[in-house]
């Protein structure tokens, strides 16, 4: 009876093995970026609504602020639209808005037909600006202190839970260097 | 012969068998088994001298210098911490990129750049292998 | 609103499932001759509303409902028609719906053949079929929904990868699940036998048709998949032994001992714990494979985005399923051994030593593939296993084997020896080391130790294979299909082992950087690089280059390597030409713009490589032609049966 448990047996210690291991795998969503800590990129953007005053980073300086980056041809930011709208409406945080890669006639129509959470959006129609704050893929978000220090960053769709348990406690944190 | 002796030898040669394939599998194992060390571990000097290993970090932004005309290319690998500049003479796959997460396959030269003998890039969308994901969060927590 | 519907019949199928599996299992137990009756029904019922909850979800792809998540994540309007569809298993949740699709065709197909079985018996295995086909609809309606919405609709998709917009990949995953999912059939009637506690050996003769032909499909799927990565990922590479890979390999060598270990317990009654053992894993395999590439504890080169939350519910799915059977295999086998003897040389030595064999090379595959998890658990650091010990260690216990493959085919069974079949296997290797070493040392130069023997064993292989067919030929005696079927496949094995043996030992590759009109050389080749110009595409733009191929100063051919960039997900892709050929293919790729007017190009030369799946199509041939003799002998048996007794009553329920 013995030797026909070994099957069993082995199986068992495999899946012991398979579960430790799923419980190490790292969670990709909450990558550190090598931004974080440091000021945020400079840059200067044309802005969507008004092209004669272009979107500088400085502005971001003297409050706390949510940058966003986004397209219209991104699911996903389709899916965070209504948790932006829901921010704003807490109005406890500007949200500026990075639109990457995209057409700014998609990008106005857009806004005109879900709302408009954005304070001020500025194009980024070559992805260099993206690339200097190390987008991966959109959507992402950044949290930026009154110092125009970048103090948190999230990956992917912006949710209520992360919302409430990433970006709000750290807002009430005083500013400094890591977080 | 009797059923029983052959079947003591079937066992035999089974467990001889098994043995032996083990043995060399193992073998095998030790010899061609590649470790994993990020900048900062091997600006701590924890790997041996000679040893291949592989890398893996971050490509650090505006790193990537080209030899024009040549496929020499050089880069510097960071995991936010420490960095380590590699030499690659290759042709770089196509998802490598500047802040992107890669891993490296090579040997630490004299003047502690690693020559690389292969680069990898993931078919992710998040570009991040999960080694250097986990080790750039503990480095952050560090 | 049409959406829902494919949602609202997955729902349906879900309880089809618990249906059959209640009714399949506990209608024999409980005697219950209309539960019993009741199983089939169920089991056409699921099939119905898996198909329709596929033609939806197909529909929803080619008229660009970006309102469904999925399809808005995975397709996008300017991709062409025919790959919008495909994009249907593109990701994770499509392909779950794929893996269940399969599985009730495979369901539907058992209750068609399974007339002439028991009825207890196929109900039974009917019921543990609707077992796993319960747990994976509950897994995809609770955590991969392919029709979850997304509100509002987005004005466009993401774009389907582009490595996956390619006419091979739209047939690699279903081809490669008709050979994954296949083995729950034999599972299934391994466990119905096990349930059943019996002591014959039918069921062997049952589980056969069904193992070979998954076996076969599976064959073809990861010889698919090895040209499709050939290709299409640009740099020639056939074989990388990825997680992934395995996953599906692992399965394969395992269905591969299950078959012969089929055999001898079908004619002789031997090993039945040691088949029903197999049959549990080869199943087992393919569910442990599908577990690995989503739950994000490998590192792949080509496994789906990672979620370890799915990971658990798999584990849970993989405890019931594989454990279940492992406690009805450690409760049952002590009941079903077997104990008649058998010679030395005999046909069942041979194959008891191949699928030990096979069960050594799939462990020693699955110790590799598994190693890195291993190692970070016990915190023993992050190791990485590649081909440096895959290669030598998988031929271990494969080289033995190969080179027994030639006698063990004309091993008489039980009393031993070769009978006739001696003197042309002699004359036959004779043939083989003269072709062989011929080609090692005369044709392709600089070998690998190891090249001779492959392609001396690979030839052996091949012409033992025809000993058999020949003599039959000669003496004017038929060739029934299954030792067609055999023959076949071996010479497909003989082939595959000839076209491994070279690619490994004489392939060359080189990495270069060339301005137009630089050229280089490649073993008997001189590649030049001509320059290229920008080209659009319908969803991407790029740059193709024009390389010719001249040997001695005569034209060979001129390829066309491709640099893309896929416009929405602004991925980079590498189109590699190939000029394909029996004798060698000969492939250039682009790298870089290296500046200076230069491109960085990666240039090879690939002898016999064709023969690698060449091999593998032939081998899943012979299982088809040994799946379709039988059927016909079968049917042809049961006619005359009825014929000659008419007046008998038919087989009644146990």
């Amino acid at each position: 009876m013995n030797r026909f448990l070994l099957p069993l047996a082995v199986f068992v210690l495999l899946l012991a093995v398979l579960l430790v291991g799923l419980r190490r795998a790292p969670d990709k969503s909450i990558l550190p970026s090598p931004l974080i800590g440091k000021p945020a990129p400079q840059f200067t953007l044309p802005n969507l609504f008004d092209n004669t005053s272009p979107l500088q980073s400085d502005s971001l300086k003297g409050h706390w602020s949510l940058v966003n980056v986004w397209g219209t041809w991104c699911v996903e930011c389709r899916a965070e639209h209504s948790v932006l709208l829901q921010i704003k409406q807490e109005a406890r945080v500007p949200i500026i808005g990075i639109d990457w890669r995209d057409h700014d006639e998609d990008a106005l129509s857009w806004l005109a037909q879900l709302g408009n959470p954005y304070q001020r959006v500025g194009t980024d129609h070559d992805g260099k600006v993206a690339i200097d704050w190390g987008v991966y893929g959109a959507p992402e978000s950044f949290l930026i202190d009154p110092a125009g220090t970048v103090v948190y960053k999230h990956i992917g769709p912006l949710t209520m839970p992360v919302w409430q348990h990433e970006f709000l406690p750290r807002l009430s944190r005083p500013a400094g260097p890591g977080a | 012969m009797t059923p029983r002796r052959r079947r003591l030898l079937w066992v035999l040669g089974i467990v001889a068998g098994v043995a032996i394939a083990t043995g060399l599998a193992l073998r095998a194992f030790q010899q061609n088994v590649m470790l994993y060390f990020d900048p900062s571990r091997v600006a701590a000097g924890e790997v041996k001298p000679g040893q291949r290993f592989r890398l893996g970090g971050l490509v650090e932004k505006g790193s990537v210098r080209r030899t024009a005309g040549s496929l020499a290319v050089s880069f510097v690998v960071t995991d936010l911490k420490h960095e380590v500049p590699v030499r690659f003479d290759s042709v770089l796959p196509d998802l490598f990129r500047e802040g992107a997460g890669v891993v490296a396959h090579g040997r630490l030269d004299a003047s502690g750049t690693f020559v690389a003998d292969e680069v990898l890039a993931k078919h992710d969308e998040k570009y991040m292998p999960p080694e250097v994901a986990r080790s750039l969060q503990q480095g952050a927590s560090r | 609103m049409v959406v829902e519907l494919g949602q609202f019949a997955l729902i349906l199928a879900l309880m089809l499932a618990a249906a059959q599996a209640f009714f399949g299992l506990a209608g024999p137990a409980l005697d219950r001759p209309r539960w019993l009756a009741a199983a089939p029904s169920a089991a056409c019922g699921q099939f119905v509303f898996v198909a329709l909850a596929v033609a939806v979800l197909v529909h929803a792809f080619v008229t660009d409902d970006f309102s469904v998540r999925y399809v808005a994540v995975n397709s996008n309007s300017a991709l062409p028609l025919f790959y919008r569809v495909t994009a249907l298993w593109g990701a994770h949740e499509g392909s779950m719906l794929l893996w269940i699709l399969v599985l009730s065709v495979w369901t539907i197909a058992f209750v068609a053949s399974a007339r002439h079985l028991p009825a207890a018996f196929a109900a039974r295995t009917l019921g543990i079929l609707g077992v796993v086909s319960f747990c994976f609809l509950l897994f995809t309606l609770t955590t991969s929904n392919p029709f979850a919405r997304l509100i509002p609709a987005a004005p466009d998709g993401n774009d389907l990868n582009p490595i996956l917009q390619d006419p091979a990949f739209a047939v690699h995953p279903p081809i490669l699940y008709m050979g994954y999912v296949g083995f729950s059939v034999s599972f299934a009637l391994g466990c119905a036998a096990m349930i059943e506690g019996r002591r014959d050996q039918q069921w062997a003769r049952w589980m056969r048709p069904w193992t070979v032909m998954a076996w076969a499909f599976l064959a073809c799927g990861i010889a698919l998949g090895s040209w499709w990565a050939y290709y299409e990922l640009g740099w020639g590479g056939f074989w990388a032994w990825d997680p992934v890979e395995n996953a599906s390999f692992m399965p394969w060598l395992v269905g591969t001992a299950l078959i012969h270990s089929l055999a001898v317990t079908e004619k002789r009654g031997l090993f039945k714990s040691w088949t029903l053992l197999l049959a549990v894993t080869a199943f087992s395999l393919s569910l442990v494979g599908t577990f690995l590439v989503r739950s994000g504890v490998l590192v792949s080169v080509h496994s789906f985005a990672a979620d370890p939350s799915r990971g658990v519910f798999i584990l849970a799915l993989l405890a019931v399923m594989i454990g279940g059977a492992l406690v009805l295999y450690a409760w049952r086998a002590p009941r079903m051994q077997s104990a008649v003897g058998f010679d030395l040389i005999s046909r069942e030595s041979f194959l008891l030593f191949n699928n030990i064999l096979l069960v050594i090379a799939a462990a020693v595959v699955f110790g590799g593939t598994l190693a890195p998890l291993i190692a970070d658990t016990l915190g023993l650091g992050a190791l990485s296993v590649g081909p440096p010990y895959f290669n030598p260690s998988f031929l271990v216990p494969v080289l033995p084997m190969l080179a027994l493959v030639a006698v063990g085919m004309h091993a008489h069974w039980r009393r031993g020896g070769l009978g006739d079949a001696g003197r042309p296997l002699l004359y036959a290797l004779g043939v083989a080391l003269l072709v062989g070493l011929g080609l090692t040392f005369g044709v392709f130069a600089h070998p690998l130790p190891l090249t001779p023997i492959g392609a001396v064993v690979g030839c052996w292989i091949i012409l033992a294979a025809l000993i058999d067919p020949i003599d039959r030929w000669r003496r004017h005696l038929p060739l029934p299909a299954s030792v067609a079927g055999m023959s076949i496949g071996h010479i497909g094995l003989g082939v595959f082992v000839l076209g491994i043996s070279f690619v490994q030992s004489n392939s060359i590759e080189r990495d270069v950087a060339l301005k137009p009109g630089q050229s280089v050389s490649v073993g008997a080749y001189q590649f030049r690089y001509d320059g290229g110009q920008s080209i659009d595409g319908p969803n991407y733009e790029g740059f193709r280059g024009q390389v010719s191929v001249t040997r001695n100063g005569s034209p060979v051919t001129v390829l066309h390597p491709e640099k893309r960039r896929y416009w929405v997900q602004g991925t980079v892709q590498t189109t590699a030409a190939i000029a394909p050929g029996v004798s060698r293919d000969l492939l250039a790729a682009l790298g870089d713009d290296v500046g200076a007017g230069a491109w960085s190009l990666r240039l090879q030369y690939r002898p016999l490589i064709r023969l690698v799946w060449i091999g593998a199509l032939i081998m899943a041939l012979g299982g088809v032609t040994a799946v379709i003799g039988r059927r016909r002998r079968a049917r042809a048996e049961e006619r005359a049966l009825a014929q000659h007794s008419a007046l008998a009553p038919p087989d009644a329920a146990r």
